[in-house]
């Protein structure tokens, strides 16, 4: 028997930890990441000359980022680990990948996607100025080249980041001009019993809002956002609460309203989908143990579903344990038991923050027409709405169809959750029933020459290929 | 059911619990594509009542996700009668459909990349001049002066300043939407189980909601359209065919016509927005509904962008698609009535490329349907020639 090939896309906590399992298991894993370094986002390293204390990068979480970048550096010897590396197609048993100005493929047995998380983005007016970021990037803009977004930063949406990020900015000299919670002031309160899930989380989320509040950064829940404002680059930022107008002058703004999967490499793998009430987002069907619907494929982190950074190291364990199980491995179920009761611990609290933190239930039917949802495409609330009027349109791939939303460079991956709430919204139906996206290779933008050069020579077009 | 004035059918009717909806209709469509489509829009037209029933959403399937060339040009002699009518709709799109479906007469270029390419050019735009398809050749230094985006290898063309391009993915649920405004019952999402013809009607069900009974049946059903003439003893070397398809990010306007090749391979438009849509090589299936581009239809067809058009060698390609479409081996398509029952009319199997004909054959089949002829020589479309021609019938 040929020894398997075990393929990790991700070198975030999820995909290292699968990769510590696979070793350990005698084996020489690859391990694919679009990064320079190893940690993904919330462990995300500065370039290699750029030297930075990890309490000062990581905070509380240096002790957790230094346990694990630690150790997956310390194995690099026994892995086949490609940084700055896209997979941009997934077909059968191989992945098309993009490295270094090289496009080629690799084939797998086993398939680990820990394909992380980007900000859920819920658009609101002005957004499209410079110097409005999402909350992730204003974060790794902090972790990768200690840069603020701007001298005077406004954090709006809502999620645990919110926070976390403001008080990066405040503990790094950043002057945070307003914190804007869209979500409702009691909220945090009500989730605090299901946040005991995990209680030094919990705590640490306490600390924050109390140095922020030292600190004297003015603290807002309840709030829609209105408009962010400027000539050719943002200066101010208007909201609404408890129905009275404000506005503050800023530099930048960062804005998100929770994660979102990133499932595109899932889909193209071929993995069954079903709607996550908690993420309000489809996602792929993951098995408690990292099994997907696809035999060979395997789910872990929060490309799977938001579960955050220390669920993503038990589940990148978890689904490698699988994979190794698959392959003929006999794992204890001593190793396997504690890794599914954590599980259902992280679950508690991820639900908890859902209830602190909910997702604006009047966005869509609050957002102006003339906001423009889909940047790329520059399609508007409006068109949206229009659309669906006009043609009976209830389904998101039509809709893209009809109004170009999804079709621009990202594919999607920005416009999407925005687009299909206020599909749901303008036809009155639940978030799910608008369905999903169906995604397409490349994951991101390829550049034609370099899949160009690797092509076979060109032949004679076959006959039955005449058509266009 | 039916409006005894009018002959339309309720756009919805109310469902009976756990009843299966019986309606009465003169035609019953099956395939909400372009063809069918179009075909429920004309009937209506003539005033016959129309049932158009659909898998999926109208106008989703190869209708809606091909390349949009609304070319005549290159297309065998017998379908140019067929192209030249599909025109004269083209022309007048909105008036049909409501929308312009983004169509353009850009005009459409065969380029040539040997002097044979070149000659056999020069032979089809003579024998098209017969069919009032007017062709224009140009090549050496007035085709580079013409045409200063094309490859080295591309040394000449056949010009076509009357074909263009459209959006299907506008254009073909349009047709759908225009049949329903016209009273067409149009059924979406309806997986038809049973299909016989008993006592002088057609008897088509989902097994489960709908029972549609009509005195016509059209077979509208693309690559799937032998599950349905099967069962009346109609069979065809029918296969599935799978386009690889790429759309470049928006780059900045570089060419107004819409581009093949003598000897296939590529083909390609600009958008009005800069994107650049492309076509040639294929991909593989992904189920019974889906296709997807292969890693080698990628290669072979960014290799020829690249080739064809230099000023997208550096430019990005944000999405590549396919789609599934029903070939023949001699890349005609079948339309006709059924050797076995003449209220059976079979319109499928375009070989990728029936968008522009499509709207035409819609018209056609109203009129087969309800005056008995349509006009046009039908014989080298018709299902027979494959029982005639064994030779040409795949194992």
């Amino acid at each position: 028997m040929t020894t398997p090939r075990f393929v990790i896309v991700g070198a975030g906590p999820a995909g290292m930890r699968a990769a510590e399992q696979l070793v350990t298991a005698g084996y020489r894993p690859t391990v694919i990441d679009e990064a320079a370094r190893h940690g993904g986002q919330i462990y995300r390293q500065p370039p290699a000359s750029f030297q930075r204390e990890r309490k000062d990068l990581y905070g509380f979480e240096a002790g957790k980022a230094a346990a694990v970048l630690d150790r997956f550096a310390a194995l690099l010897p026994q892995i086949d680990y490609r940084p700055n590396t896209l997979v941009w197609q997934v077909e059968r048993n191989n992945l098309q990948l993009l490295s270094n100005g090289r496009d080629e493929a690799l084939g797998f047995d086993a398939l680990i996607l820990a394909t992380g998380a980007t900000d859920r983005v819920l658009p609101f007016p002005g957004w499209t100025l410079p110097g409005v970021y999402t909350l992730g990037a204003a974060q790794v803009a902090l972790k990768y080249q200690a840069c603020l977004i701007g001298p005077r930063v406004v954090f709006a949406g809502t999620g645990p980041l919110l926070y976390l990020v403001a008080w990066q900015y405040v503990n790094h000299g950043g002057q945070v001009a307003a914190v804007l919670d869209t979500a409702p002031a009691g909220a945090m309160l009500k989730a605090a019993p299901g946040m005991l899930a995990r209680p030094e989380v919990a705590a640490k989320g306490a600390y924050y809002l109390a140095r922020l509040r030292l600190s004297g950064v003015p603290l807002h829940s309840n709030v829609s956002l209105l408009r962010a404002e400027g000539s050719s680059r943002v200066e101010s930022i208007s909201w609404q609460q408890d129905g009275v107008k404000h506005a503050l002058a800023c530099d930048a703004i960062g804005i998100g309203h929770g994660l979102r999967s990133e499932t595109q490499l899932a889909d193209l793998a071929g993995c069954a989908f079903e709607f996550n009430e908690t993420d309000q987002a489809w996602l792929p069907v993951q098995q408690p143990d990292g099994r997907s619907s696809v035999r060979g494929v395997y789910l872990a982190g929060d490309g799977a579903s938001i579960l955050g950074a220390d669920a993503a190291e038990l589940s990148g364990a978890r689904a490698a344990l699988s994979a190794l199980e698959d392959a003929g491995h006999v794992v204890p179920q001593t190793l396997l038991a504690p890794l599914d009761a954590a599980r259902l611990k992280h679950q508690r609290f991820r639900a908890a923050m859902e209830q602190a933190f909910p997702v604006p239930v009047r966005w869509a039917a609050e957002a102006p027409d003339a906001l423009i949802v889909c940047r790329c495409e520059e399609i508007t609330a409006s068109e949206l709405r229009l659309c669906a009027k006009a043609t009976g349109t209830r389904e998101i791939n039509r809709l893209k169809a009809l109004t170009r939303i999804g079709m621009g460079r990202c594919q999607g991956r920005m416009c999407a959750a925005a687009a299909a709430r206020l599909l749901a919204d303008e036809v009155g139906c639940e978030l799910k029933d608008v369905g999903r996206l169906r995604s397409q290779a490349p994951v991101k933008p390829l550049p034609i020459w370099l899949v160009h050069d690797a092509a076979v020579q060109a032949e004679t077009v076959p006959y039955e290929e005449r058509d266009d | 059911m039916i409006d005894a004035t009018t002959g339309e059918l309720p756009s919805s009717a109310p469902t009976v619990g756990g009843q299966i909806e019986k309606i009465h209709a003169d035609v019953a469509i099956i395939g909400g594509g372009i063809v069918g489509s179009s075909a429920a829009l004309f009937l209506r037209r003539l005033g016959l009542s129309v049932v158009l029933l659909e898998r999926g959403l109208c106008g989703a399937a190869a209708s809606g996700v091909n390349y949009g060339g609304v070319r005549t040009q290159g297309r065998a002699m017998s379908q140019l009668p067929l192209a030249m009518r599909s025109r004269r709709i083209w022309a007048a799109l909105p008036s049909y459909i409501g929308i312009d479906g983004e169509y353009v007469v850009s005009g459409h270029l065969k380029i040539a990349r040997s002097e044979a390419d070149m000659a056999r050019l020069e032979t089809y735009a003579e024998v098209a001049r017969d069919h009032g398809l007017h062709l224009e050749l140009i090549s050496g230094a007035a085709f580079r002066r013409a045409h200063p985006w094309a490859g080295a290898k591309a040394m000449g063309a056949s010009y076509c300043a009357e074909d263009g391009h459209a959006n299907p993915r506008l254009v073909s649920p349009a047709f759908a939407r225009a049949a329903r405004a016209a009273g067409a019952r149009v059924v979406e999402h309806c997986t038809i189980t049973e299909v016989a013809h008993t006592g002088g009607r057609f008897v088509v069900s989902d097994g489960r909601s709908l029972e549609v009974s009509s005195q016509w049946l059209l077979n509208c059903a693309g690559a799937w359209a032998l599950d349905i003439s099967q069962r009346f003893g109609d069979s065809a070397p029918l296969t599935s065919i799978h386009p690889g398809m790429a759309v470049t990010e928006a780059v900045p306007r570089f060419m107004d016509v819409n581009v093949g090749v003598e000897g296939g391979g590529i083909y390609g438009r600009q958008t009005a927005r800069g994107n650049c849509v492309m076509g040639g090589s294929r991909g593989a299936s992904t189920g019974p509904l889906y296709a997807a581009p292969t890693a080698k239809a990628i290669a072979e067809l960014c290799q020829r962008m690249a080739e064809l058009f230099p000023a997208l060698a550096h430019a990005h390609v944000i999405r590549f698609w396919s789609g599934v479409e029903g070939s023949l081996p001699d890349h005609q398509p079948i339309i006709g009535a059924s050797p076995n029952n003449p209220n059976l009319i079979h319109a499928f199997g375009f070989c990728g490329a029936g968008f522009q004909t499509g709207p035409a054959v819609g018209e056609l089949l109203a009129e087969l349907v309800h005056h008995g002829h349509c006009g046009i020589d039908l014989a080298p479309f018709a299902l027979s020639r494959f029982s005639e021609l064994p030779s040409l019938v795949p194992s």
